[in-house]
C-alpha cells in the first residue's frame, strides 16, 4: 500500500506535482500534499460533505474520491472561490445572511452550492432543499444557509 | 419573522451588524487544529471490550507502542467534588489494567504520518479477559450489581438529596398527582470539526505549545500541568479557529495529555485528529437519564409540589472539570422551571457504567428536564380536562424576582408574556380547525407548547452551591487602546462560532465612541489571553460582556482625562464619538489615535496625574440570570410508519437586552435546530455487551436541511438588573425548549389513540411501538383494536 504514484493535482488553476499512494483520498492530498487546507474534513465516509470541492464541473465528497482519480481533472476549493479581493456572490451572502457561525462546514456548504448552481442556475426551491440536505451543519439551524443560497443563486442568475 | 426592538439612536448595541469573524472563514483562511503540519502522528487503540482485565497488547515488532506502563509518575485525570457525597474516580489517561468502556484509549502508536499510524494500530492486539459490563443506569443500581469503579459502591457516583419542609402534608392533601416516567436516551454533541490536539515541543525554553479543539484553553493548561506534574507556565494552549464544540469540548480530553506528554518525551511535534468513529463511541456523551417526575396539584390544577427520581448515567469516569455531576445537579436545582411551586422532594444520582463519559452538551439537563415536566403539564391538563395554554397559564411565575423551592432567585422575565406572545402568534383557532380538517382526511396533526427558563451566565457562587472545586464562574478582559489607536481586547473566553468577536466589540465601541471594526478580539491562547474558563453555558455575552464593559469604562475614564489635559477642558464637558474626543459645544477635539500616542509617548506631559499607557483591565462575577421562552411546534406524525414532520416551529423569547440580533437569531436556529435532532433522529445505541451500533454519520443522525422547519422567532427585551449590559444569555434555550414542544406536538397529534410518548427521541419505531401497543380502535386497519 505505501507505493507512491506521481501525479499533478490542478486546483484553482496551479498545478501541484505530488506522489500519492492509491488509497490517498482526495481531501487528504489536496490539505497535506498541496497544502490547502480550507477544505475541512468532517466524517470521512461520504454523510457530512465538509470535504466538498467541485472537480470537472461537479461538487464532489473529497473523501470518497481518490486522489488518482482526479489527476488531471480542473479542481476548484473554496481557496479559488473569490476573484482576487472579490468575494464570490456566495461568500458574500452567506457573511450578509449569517449562514455560519463556527466556519467547519462553511467551505463544503460554498463549494456544493456553487457547484449547483452553476451546473443548474433556474434550480427550484425544493430542489436546491434537497440539494442542500445533503451536507450536515451543527451551528445555523440550515434557515441562513437556505436564505443564504437562495440570494446567492439570485445574483448569479442576475450575472 | 424577527420582530426586535429598535437599537436605541446610532448606538453599535442592538444591531445587526455582519460579524467581524466571516471574512477568514468563508475564504478558507479560518485556522483549524487539523491544519497544523507534524513531525509525528498518532493513533490510539481503544479497548473493542466495555469492561474486562487486560490480559495483554501484542505491539507489531520495531513500532512505537505507548501504553500505561510508559506512563510512570502521571496522574489519573480526577474531578473534585465536596457535596452530594461525590465519590472521586480517577480515570488513567492510558487504561490501566482494567477496561471501562468501548473507545477507551489502551495504547497509543506514534509514527511518521496519520496512515503509518493507523497501519500499524491495526495490527496492535488488545487481549481483555471480559467481566459482565453495565450498560444500563437502572440495571447499574440493582443490588449485587458488578461494581465499575471499586470507589463507587453501587455504582452511585453521586447522589443529591432536596426536600423543602412541610413537603409531605402538601402531598397528602393535595387533589391530584400526575406521574411522567421519562426517558431521555444517550445523545453525542457532534460538533461538525471531530475533536484533535497537536502538541510542540520547543527545545530553545522546554516549553510545549497544545493547540487543541477545546472550549477551555485554560483550565486545558492547569489541569494538563497537573496531571504530569510540571509548571503550568511551561504549557502553552491555543484553541485556534474551533469547529463547534456544544459542550462536548468543554471537558479534558485524555489524548491531549498523552500528546503533550509525548511532545515533551520525544522533543518534537506531535498530533492527533479524531475520526468521526472515534468521535461518535468515545468523544464524550450526553442526557442518557431517566426522570420520574411527579406533581400534586389543587382542584384548580394550580401546582402544589414536584417530586422527582434523576438517575443520571454518567458514564466510566468523571469528565473534568465540571465533573459529572452536572447533569444530575443541574436537573435538580432546575427542575421546578418556570413554575410556581412551593414544595419539592428530589433525589438525583449519578450512576457509574460501562459506557462513554458523560459530558456537558448544549442545554446539560435542562431539555431532559424541561422535556419531562412539560409532558407532565399536558399530561395535566388533559386530567383536568383544561387547554395545555390554560394549565401553564394558572402555573406560571409572575411575580418577580421570585425565589424558587431550591432558593434559586430568577430576576426580571416574561414567562406568562412570552406564552401568550406563542399562543396569538401560532392563532390556535385556526390551527385546531386546520388539524380537525386535516383529521378528516387521515392525517395528523399535533401542536406542543413548551415554555421554560434559561439560566445563564452562572457566577461563582452557582457553581460553588454544587461543591465544584473548580469555579468557573468570573471572566477577565484586558483593553488595550494601542499607540495606532486601534483597540484589542483580551478575553479569557474563548469563543467558537458565537460571533463573540462581534458582539464584544459592539458593547466596547459604544462605551469608547469608535467603531467595532477597529476593535480586534483575541482569544484562545493562553500566552496572551488572561486566566479565564472559556466559552459554554450561555455564559460569554453575559459574562465577558460584561467585563468588556467594566474595561471599556475604565479606559473610557482615562481617555476623558487625558482629553480633558490636551483640551484643556472640563472632564465633564467631554464627549468620546466617531473616534475623538470633542469638548461640548465647541468645534475643539482630539482623535484617540493622537490621545493614545500621547499616553505612551509623550507622558511627560501629564505631570504624573495620569499613569503611562492605556490599558485597562475589567473583571466580572455575576450572580447569573435567567432567561425565557415559549416554543411552539406544529407536527404531522404518519401512523402507518411512525415518521414525524415538523411543520412550522415558533419562538417567543426573552433574553434581556440583544447586543446582535442576526447573532441572538442564529443562536436560536441552531439550538432548535439541535433540540429537533435530540427529539426526533439523535440517538447513540449500546448492545447489551457494550457495544455501539452507532458509530458513523449514517447510523448517528443529525438532522440536515430537510428535517428543519421554517422558524419564526418573536422578542421581548426585558433588560436584566443582575447583568450590567442588561443581556441575558440565550445559547441553549433553542436546544432547551424544542423536544419537549415537539414531544407534546407527537402527544396532540397521536391523542386518540391514548399513546405516551414519553421518551426522546421519538424515533418512528418507538411511535410505530406504542401505537402497536394501543388498545384504542385503529382507524387503518377498518377499526379493529390494537392493530394499528
Amino acid at each position: 500500500m505505501t507505493d507512491k504514484t506521481d501525479i499533478t493535482l490542478t486546483i484553482n488553476g496551479r498545478d501541484h506535482a505530488i506522489a500519492v499512494e492509491p488509497r490517498r483520498t482526495l481531501a487528504d492530498a489536496i490539505r497535506e500534499d498541496c497544502g490547502q487546507t480550507g477544505t475541512h474534513i468532517g466524517c470521512e465516509h461520504g454523510v457530512c460533505g465538509a470535504c466538498t470541492v467541485i472537480v470537472d464541473g461537479e461538487p464532489v465528497r473529497s473523501c470518497l474520491m481518490f486522489a488518482v482519480q482526479a489527476a488531471g481533472k480542473p479542481i476548484r476549493t473554496i481557496e479559488g472561490l473569490a476573484d482576487g479581493e472579490r468575494l464570490h456572490p456566495m461568500q458574500q451572502a452567506f457573511m450578509d445572511h449569517h449562514g455560519l457561525q463556527c466556519g467547519f462546514c462553511t467551505p463544503g456548504f460554498l463549494m456544493l452550492a456553487v457547484g449547483v448552481l452553476e451546473r443548474e442556475p433556474d434550480i427550484g426551491d425544493e430542489a436546491l432543499l434537497d440539494v442542500l440536505s445533503s451536507n450536515l451543519c451543527r451551528c445555523t439551524g440550515y434557515q441562513n444557509i437556505i436564505k443564504a443560497v437562495r440570494a446567492a443563486a439570485k445574483e448569479m442568475r442576475g450575472k | 419573522m424577527t420582530a426586535h426592538t429598535k437599537g436605541s439612536g446610532l448606538k453599535w448595541v442592538g444591531r445587526a451588524i455582519r460579524r467581524l469573524e466571516d471574512p477568514a472563514l468563508v475564504t478558507g483562511q479560518g485556522r483549524f487544529t487539523a491544519d497544523l503540519p507534524a513531525m509525528h502522528w498518532v493513533r490510539f487503540v481503544r479497548s473493542p471490550n466495555a469492561s474486562g482485565k487486560i490480559a495483554k497488547i501484542d505491539a507489531p515488532n520495531g513500532a512505537t507502542v505507548i501504553t500505561a506502563a510508559d506512563l510512570k509518575g502521571v496522574k489519573k485525570i480526577t474531578p473534585m467534588l465536596h457535596k452530594f457525597n461525590y465519590k472521586p474516580v480517577g480515570q488513567p489517561v492510558l487504561a490501566d489494567g482494567v477496561v471501562r468502556f468501548v473507545g477507551e484509549p489502551v495504547a497509543v502508536v506514534v509514527a511518521a504520518s496519520e496512515e503509518a499510524a493507523e497501519d500499524i494500530a491495526d495490527l496492535v492486539e488488545v487481549t481483555i479477559d471480559e467481566t459482565t459490563p453495565m450498560i444500563d443506569a437502572r440495571a447499574a443500581l440493582q443490588s449485587g450489581a458488578p461494581q465499575v469503579h471499586a470507589e463507587a459502591p453501587g455504582n452511585v457516583i453521586l447522589e443529591g438529596k432536596f426536600k423543602t419542609p412541610d413537603f409531605d402534608a402538601t402531598w397528602k392533601g393535595s387533589y391530584k398527582i400526575i406521574t411522567v416516567e421519562a426517558r431521555s436516551r444517550r445523545q453525542n454533541a457532534t460538533p461538525m470539526e471531530a475533536r484533535g490536539g497537536h502538541a510542540a515541543y520547543d527545545a530553545s525554553t522546554g516549553r510545549v505549545t497544545l493547540t487543541c479543539t477545546t472550549q477551555m484553553p485554560h483550565l486545558m493548561r492547569t489541569a494538563i500541568a497537573d496531571v504530569l506534574g510540571f509548571a503550568e507556565s511551561d504549557l502553552r494552549v491555543i484553541a485556534p479557529d474551533v469547529g463547534g464544540g456544544f459542550g462536548q469540548k468543554m471537558s479534558l480530553a485524555a489524548e491531549y495529555v498523552v500528546l503533550v506528554w509525548l511532545a515533551r518525551k520525544l522533543k518534537s511535534s506531535v498530533a492527533w485528529t479524531e475520526d468521526r468513529r472515534e468521535n461518535l463511541i468515545a468523544g464524550f456523551h450526553a442526557r442518557d437519564q431517566y426522570i420520574t417526575l411527579a406533581g400534586a396539584f389543587d382542584k384548580n390544577a394550580k401546582l402544589l409540589a414536584l417530586k422527582t427520581d434523576i438517575v443520571s448515567n454518567i458514564g466510566a469516569y468523571s469528565c473534568f472539570p465540571t465533573t459529572c455531576g452536572v447533569e444530575p445537579l443541574m436537573a435538580m436545582a432546575e427542575m421546578p422551571g418556570p413554575y410556581d411551586v412551593r414544595h419539592y422532594e428530589c433525589l438525583a444520582r449519578g450512576v457509574i457504567t460501562n459506557t462513554c463519559t458523560m459530558a456537558p452538551y448544549r442545554g446539560v439537563s435542562r431539555p431532559v428536564i424541561t422535556f419531562t415536566l412539560e409532558r407532565l403539564m399536558d399530561k395535566a391538563a388533559s386530567a383536568f380536562a383544561i387547554d395545555p395554554i390554560d394549565i401553564r397559564r394558572r402555573n406560571l411565575i409572575d411575580k418577580l424576582p421570585y425565589t424558587s423551592a431550591m432558593g434559586l432567585v430568577y430576576d426580571e422575565a416574561t414567562y406568562k408574556q412570552t406564552l401568550e406572545m406563542a399562543v396569538k402568534a401560532i392563532d390556535v383557532p385556526a390551527f385546531r380547525a386546520r388539524q380537525k380538517a386535516a383529521r378528516a382526511q387521515g392525517r395528523h396533526l399535533g401542536i406542543g407548547f413548551a415554555t421554560f427558563s434559561e439560566r445563564t451566565g452562572y457566577g461563582s457562587p452557582a457553581f460553588a452551591a454544587r461543591g465544584m472545586e473548580i469555579t468557573p464562574g468570573w471572566e477577565t478582559v484586558i483593553l488595550t487602546v494601542d499607540p495606532s489607536g486601534f483597540v484589542e481586547a483580551r478575553i479569557g473566553s474563548s469563543p467558537h462560532g458565537q460571533g463573540l468577536r462581534t458582539t464584544l466589540a459592539q458593547i466596547i465601541a459604544d462605551e469608547i465612541g469608535v467603531t467595532p471594526d477597529v476593535i480586534k478580539v483575541v482569544h484562545g491562547d493562553t500566552d496572551i489571553a488572561p486566566y479565564g474558563w472559556g466559552t459554554f453555558a450561555s455564559r460569554s455575552l453575559v459574562i465577558s460582556g460584561g467585563a468588556s464593559l467594566i474595561a471599556a469604562q475604565k479606559v473610557r475614564a482615562k481617555l476623558i482625562k487625558i482629553a480633558s489635559h490636551m483640551l484643556e477642558a472640563a472632564p465633564h464637558d467631554i464627549m468620546l464619538e466617531n473616534g475623538t474626543a470633542k469638548v461640548a459645544g465647541t468645534d475643539r477635539f482630539v482623535s484617540i489615535a493622537k490621545m493614545a500616542r500621547e499616553a505612551y509617548h509623550q507622558t511627560h506631559r501629564f505631570k504624573g496625574e495620569i499613569e503611562p499607557g492605556l490599558t485597562e483591565t475589567g473583571s466580572y462575577d455575576p450572580p447569573g440570570t435567567f432567561s425565557n421562552a415559549c416554543h411552539v411546534a406544529i407536527v404531522e406524525v404518519d401512523v402507518e410508519t411512525g415518521r414525524v414532520t415538523v411543520e412550522k416551529f415558533l419562538v417567543a423569547e426573552d433574553a434581556g437586552r440583544i447586543i446582535n440580533p442576526m447573532i441572538a437569531d442564529g443562536q436560536v436556529h441552531g439550538g432548535i435546530a439541535q433540540g429537533i435532532g435530540n427529539a426526533l433522529l439523535e440517538e447513540i445505541i449500546y448492545d447489551e455487551s457494550g457495544g455501539i451500533l452507532t458509530a458513523n454519520l449514517a447510523d448517528y443522525m443529525p438532522p440536515t436541511a430537510r428535517e428543519i422547519p421554517p422558524i419564526e422567532l418573536h422578542h421581548i427585551e426585558t433588560p436584566s438588573t443582575t447583568s450590567i449590559t442588561k443581556a441575558k444569555g440565550l445559547g441553549e434555550g433553542g436546544c432547551i425548549g424544542a423536544p419537549a414542544a415537539i414531544i407534546n406536538a407527537i402527544n396532540d397529534a397521536l391523542s386518540e389513540y391514548g399513546v405516551q410518548i414519553d421518551e426522546m427521541p421519538a424515533t418512528p419505531q418507538r411511535i410505530r411501538a406504542a401505537l402497536r401497543a394501543s388498545s384504542l380502535p385503529s382507524p387503518l386497519w377498518g377499526g379493529e383494536k390494537g392493530t394499528a
